[in-house]
C-alpha cells in the first residue's frame, strides 16, 4: 500500500486514513455496526467496497457449482440406483468404488490431474479461465467449464452414489415393495412409484448439504482453473492479506450455506408429510 | 439392599447368559489379538487399509532412515529430472526432482510426518475435549446442554473449508497453528456424537439399574458410559483423521498450512502447480500419497465401524 521505504509519517498517515490508529475495540464495534448495515469495509487492494467485489463474483461460482451439482446428480444417482437395485453385482462394486474414489481423491489434486491429461496432453479443453459465448443476450460458458465442474463434482458424485445405493437397498427390502411385487406390478412402475420416490427423501437433505460442499470446494477448483468466482476471490484475498475482503467473502459464503440448510429443511417437510416443525 | 445388589449382578453376568461368545470366553491378550486378526482376515479390505495406514505411519516415524536424500538439499544441476522410468530419469532420484533439484521421493516420505502429526494430534485434541464436553452436555442436560449444543451447531453449520481458511489466514503459517486449528474446529462433531450416544445410553437398562442402586456419577460415567462411547468415537476419529489430512493438504495447497521450508504434501502440490505443464511429476506423486493415505484410512475405518458396533458384527456372521 505504501512503498517499502515509506517514512514513519507516511505510514502513520495511511494508518489514519484506514482507521487503524483507533483502539481495537472501537474498530471492531464500528465493523460490526457497519456490517449489520451491509457495509463490510473496503478491500485494501481493490479500493472498493468488499461486498461489491463479492457480488460481482457470485454468478461465476453459482454457475460452476450448479453445473457440478447437475453432473453429480446425473452420475451419482444413476450409479447408486443401478448399484442398489443389483446388490453384490459388478454394478454394485462400481457404485461402491466410485463412492470410495470420491472420498479419497482430493479435489485439488484431481483438478491438476485433469489439466495434465485433458488439457496438456490431449488438448481437448483450455487449461484455465472462463470463456463464454453469447446466447439470447446471456453469457453462457463454453467447454471451459467442463473440467472444473467435473473436478468439483467427483466428491459429490461419490457421496450421492453411496447414499442412493444404501437408500435404494433399504427401500427394496420394505414390505410394501414386496407387496407391490407380489401384486405383479410392472418393474418400471415398482421403481418409479415405490422405490425411487421413497429413496428420494433422504437424498434431498444430502443434496442440500452437498451444494454447500461444492461452494467450499470451489476455493480449490477456482484457484486451479482461475475461474473468476468467489472461491478464487477468497484465496486471492487470503494471499494478499486483504482482510476486509476475506471477511466479506467468508461471511457471504457462510450466509448462503446456512440459508441453504434452512431451505433444505423446508423442502424436506414438503416431501415427507410425516415431518412437521412446530 | 446388598443382597439385591448381588442378585442383580448375577443376573447380568455376561458369562452366565452364554450370549457372548468368542472374546468373552478367553480374555488373555493372545486370544484377543487372535480374535482381532480373525476379524481382519475375514474382511480383506480392512486388512489392506490397515497395512497401507501402517506403511504411512512407519514412513513418517522413520523418515530419516528411509529417505534416500535430504528433503531440503537443493541441487540445481540435477533439477527437474523426471521419474526413473521416463526418459532422462535416473535411479538416483526414483520419483524425479523438483524445480530446485530436491528429491521428490524423500520429500514425500518426510511429508508424511506433517500429515500424520496433524492427523494424530488434531484428532487427539478434538477427541479428548469433545468427549468431555459431550459427556457434560449429555449427562447434565438442562441449560448447560443447551449452551453447548447451540455453540456446536453454530460451528457445524458453517462451511468448514471457508471457516478453516479464514482462521488459518488470521493465525499465519506454522505447524502448531495447523494442529490447533484442526483440533479445535473438530471438537463440535465429537461433542455431537458423544452427546447423542450418552442420551441413548442413559435409557439403557443397565445404566438405569446402576443409577437406581445408587452408584456415584463418576463410577457410572467411567464404568458404564465411557466403554460404550469408545466404539463410535474411535470410528469417528479415524474418519476425522483422514479428513484432517485432506484439509491440511488443501490448506498447504492454498499456501496456508506449514511454512514452505517444511516438506509437506500440500506444499509440494502448491509448488508443483506452477510447473504443471512442464514437470507434471512434481504434482502427481505427492497427490498420490494423499490418495493412498485417504484410501487406507477409509478402508480401515469402514472395517472398524463394522467391528466396533456389535450389532453389525452379529449381522455379518
Amino acid at each position: 500500500m505504501v512503498s517499502r521505504h515509506a517514512s514513519p509519517s507516511e505510514i502513520a498517515a495511511l494508518r489514519q486514513e484506514l482507521g487503524f490508529d483507533r483502539p481495537i475495540l472501537v474498530q471492531f464495534w464500528d465493523y460490526l455496526t457497519n456490517a449489520l448495515q451491509g457495509d463490510f469495509g473496503h478491500s485494501f487492494r481493490y479500493r472498493q467496497p468488499a461486498m461489491n467485489l463479492v457480488m460481482e463474483r457470485i454468478p461465476a461460482t453459482i454457475e460452476l457449482a450448479s453445473v457440478a451439482l447437475f453432473m453429480a446428480i446425473l452420475m451419482g444417482v444413476t450409479i447408486g440406483i443401478l448399484g442398489g437395485s443389483n446388490p453384490n453385482s459388478i454394478l454394485d462394486s462400481l457404485a461402491r468404488g466410485i463412492g470410495l474414489l470420491g472420498q479419497t481423491i482430493p479435489t485439488f489434486w484431481l483438478g491438476l490431474i485433469l489439466i495434465i491429461i485433458f488439457s496438456v496432453n490431449l488438448g481437448w479443453f483450455p487449461t484455465y479461465g472462463r470463456s463464454t459465448f453469447e446466447l439470447f443476450g446471456l453469457n453462457i460458458p463454453d467447454k471451459s467449464i467442463v473440467l472444473p465442474a467435473f473436478a468439483l463434482s467427483l466428491f459429490t458424485t461419490g457421496q450421492l452414489a453411496r447414499f442412493t445405493r444404501s437408500a435404494v437397498l433399504e427401500v427394496m427390502n420394505e414390505e410394501y415393495v414386496t407387496t407391490a411385487r407380489s401384486k405383479g406390478l410392472r418393474k418400471i412402475r415398482i421403481y418409479s412409484r415405490y422405490i425411487l420416490k421413497n429413496s428420494a427423501i433422504p437424498l434431498i437433505s444430502i443434496i442440500g448439504v452437498q451444494f454447500s460442499y461444492l461452494l467450499s470446494g470451489s476455493i480449490y477448483i477456482e484457484t486451479i482453473f482461475s475461474w473468476p468466482g468467489l472461491g478464487n476471490l477468497l484465496a486471492e484475498a487470503v494471499s494478499t492479506r486483504d482482510f476486509f475482503l476475506v471477511q466479506a467473502t467468508a461471511f457471504f459464503t457462510s450466509f448462503v450455506v446456512i440459508g441453504l440448510q434452512l431451505v433444505t429443511d423446508l423442502i424436506y417437510m414438503l416431501v415427507d408429510p410425516r415431518i412437521r416443525y412446530r | 439392599m446388598i443382597k439385591m445388589k448381588n442378585h442383580q449382578k448375577e443376573n447380568i453376568n455376561p458369562e452366565s447368559t452364554g450370549l457372548l461368545v468368542d472374546l468373552e470366553e478367553d480374555r488373555s491378550i493372545r486370544a484377543r489379538l487372535y480374535y482381532i486378526w480373525r476379524l481382519l482376515w475375514r474382511d480383506k479390505a480392512g486388512l489392506i487399509g490397515l497395512i497401507v495406514f501402517l506403511i504411512i505411519i512407519i514412513a513418517a516415524i522413520s523418515a530419516p532412515l528411509l529417505a534416500p536424500h535430504d528433503p531440503l538439499q537443493q541441487n540445481l544441476i540435477a533439477s527437474r529430472q523426471p521419474p526413473f522410468w521416463a526418459e532422462g530419469g535416473s535411479f538416483e532420484h526414483l520419483l524425479g526432482t523438483d524445480n530446485l533439484g530436491r528429491d521428490i521421493l524423500s520429500r514425500i516420505i518426510y511429508g508424511a510426518r506433517v500429515s500424520i502429526m496433524v492427523g494424530f494430534l488434531g484428532v487427539s485434541i478434538a477427541f479428548s475435549l469433545g468427549m468431555v464436553i459431550g459427556l457434560i452436555a449429555g449427562y447434565k442436560g438442562g441449560r448447560i446442554e443447551n449452551v453447548i449444543m447451540t455453540l456446536s451447531n453454530m460451528v457445524l453449520s458453517l462451511p468448514y473449508l471457508v471457516f478453516v481458511v479464514f482462521v488459518a489466514a488470521i493465525l499465519g503459517r506454522s505447524l502448531l497453528n495447523v494442529i490447533l486449528i484442526f483440533g479445535f474446529t473438530n471438537i463440535p462433531i465429537f461433542v455431537r456424537v458423544t452427546r447423542g450416544e450418552v442420551l441413548r445410553l442413559r435409557e439403557e437398562g443397565y445404566i438405569e439399574a446402576a443409577m437406581s442402586i445408587g452408584q456415584k456419577t463418576p463410577a457410572i460415567i467411567f464404568k458404564h458410559i465411557m466403554p460404550n462411547l469408545l466404539g463410535p468415537l474411535i470410528t469417528l476419529a479415524t474418519f476425522e483423521m483422514s479428513a484432517m489430512i485432506f484439509y491440511e493438504a488443501g490448506l498447504g495447497f492454498l499456501g496456508l498450512s506449514v511454512p514452505p521450508t517444511i516438506p509437506s504434501w500440500g506444499n509440494m502440490l502448491a509448488e508443483g502447480r506452477q510447473y504443471l505443464t512442464y514437470f507434471p511429476w512434481m504434482s502427481i506423486y505427492p497427490g498420490l500419497a494423499i490418495v493412498l493415505t485417504g484410501f487406507g484410512i477409509n478402508l480401515f475405518g469402514d472395517w472398524l465401524r463394522d467391528v466396533l458396533d456389535p450389532r453389525m458384527r452379529r449381522m455379518k456372521k
